[in-house]
């Protein structure tokens, strides 16, 4: 081989990427030869003067940071942290405002409850209970009219353990609405009937059973109307006189 | 399509060791500090989002050069850049010729001047700065520089040759205008 095609091969032999056997060649070649050696010399000089003149640009720490925070995963969970965290922080108002709402909800309904406690209390306390004293329902039902906003319908109770005692006049909130008092095996049930309102559904909800000093409070919705029964007789009686409430007004 | 934390934490331990090269291969193609900063931030920002395509087991380094320079290469002055190199021939490693112009005291004394250097590694045209670059101060083999550059091995030597030839020729004239 000569001079000039050792020569084409030097830049890969000095990159080492020579393959083996030329290399030894080549090696041999070197050990002989004071133009090709010098040439590789030259070469091999300049490279490693570039390879140190070349390294020039020192990025800014600062540059390197921005960079590291873009890609980290780190940064990227601490960006997503901050969201979670306000995400934390508004269901946490969230949660405040609808504790509130449900407080100020216990809190209307335990006053109307306990009202209406006062009032079916005041009832049995009283000397003259009701203010139509009938156990007829034809009779009973239309004493209410021009008394009251509604009209209601009155369960038919023949055959059944109940017996209606009479009705009269109540308030609540201002609101004018019908007591009727009925008997189940010696207790007394007094039902209350009012024009239902959203503060009423609101406050009262439908088909939960309550108690209230000892007495048990059932309330439901039918017609436009708010039922509402007050006892110290059991669940069932309750259930079994709301279901006849329920069939009367359809 | 976002990475999931381990595959992003895998990006950053693969990427960061590369980042002082990366700025200093993208300044020398940019010749501006500016640039080079955007070049470096749109190259992590493309590897990271692409990072889901890399490969496994082949060379990140070579994938992450090969986005910085066609990043560099689509910006306006990658573009025009590209204008001012013609790069016939240089399939041919035989069309270079071991170059005569320049003696070996002249390269030596050369080499003592890093500012000569680098003033003629700026005077190359970018395609020959870079593969330079990537063979002398990386110190990359020719096959990761082929996979950088998107070039057969061939066309690697090759140019490499020519961009070497130039740069003594360069060496040469500076030393010339010393004399």
């Amino acid at each position: 081989m000569t001079c000039e095609s050792w020569q084409q091969k030097i830049d890969a032999y000095l990159d080492a990427e020579l393959p083996e056997a030329e290399t030894r060649e080549l090696d041999a070649h070197l050990r002989t030869c004071t133009s090709c050696s010098s040439q590789a010399l030259t070469r091999s000089e300049l490279k490693r003067s570039i390879h140190l003149a070349g390294k020039k640009f020192v990025p800014d720490p600062e540059f390197r940071k921005r960079i590291q925070s873009s890609i980290s995963p780190q940064t990227s969970g601490r960006r997503w942290g901050w969201i979670v965290e306000v995400g934390i922080a508004c269901a946490a108002v969230v949660l405040v405002i609808f504790g509130s709402l449900v407080w100020v909800r216990q809190s209307q309904r335990q006053q109307l409850v306990g009202e209406l406690t006062d009032l079916h209390v005041a009832t049995l306390a009283s000397a003259n209970r009701v203010d139509v004293v009938s156990s007829d329902r034809h009779t009973v039902k239309p004493w209410f009219q021009g008394k009251v906003p509604f009209t209601f319908n009155v369960p038919e109770l023949q055959g059944s353990p109940f017996e209606l005692v009479g009705g009269k006049m109540t308030y609540l909130d201002q609101n004018p609405g019908a007591e009727l008092l009925f008997t189940v095996r010696k207790h007394v049930l007094s039902v209350f009937i009012f024009k239902d309102s959203p503060e009423l559904d609101r406050a009262l909800g439908s088909g939960e059973l309550m108690r209230k000093l000892s007495f048990n409070i059932e309330s439901w919705t039918e017609g436009g109307l708010r039922f509402l029964i007050i006892t110290d007789a059991t669940r069932s009686d309750i259930d079994d006189l709301r279901a006849r409430f329920v069939q009367a007004a359809r | 399509m976002a990475l999931d934390r381990d595959k992003a934490n895998e990006f950053e331990q693969l990427s960061m060791p590369l980042f002082a090269s990366l700025y200093n291969l993208a300044q020398w193609l940019t010749q501006d500090r500016g640039e080079a900063e955007d070049l470096v931030q749109e190259s992590y920002a493309k590897a990271l989002k692409g990072f889901g395509s890399f490969q496994p087991g082949t060379n990140f380094r070579a994938w992450m050069y090969r986005i910085l320079r066609n990043t560099f290469l689509t910006s306006r002055t990658g573009l025009k850049a590209a204008r001012t190199v013609s790069l016939e021939d240089e399939d041919d490693p035989q069309s270079v010729s071991p170059s005569t112009t320049e003696t070996p005291e002249s390269i030596l004394l050369a080499r003592a001047d890093q500012d000569a250097i680098q003033a003629a590694l700026q005077q190359l045209p970018v395609a020959f700065r870079e593969i330079i670059l990537l063979c002398d101060v990386e110190e990359m083999s020719y096959r990761e520089i082929a996979e950088a550059l998107t070039i057969p091995i061939g066309t690697v030597m090759s140019r490499l040759a020519r961009a070497r030839k130039a740069m003594r020729g360069l060496l040469a004239g500076v030393q010339g205008v010393q004399r």
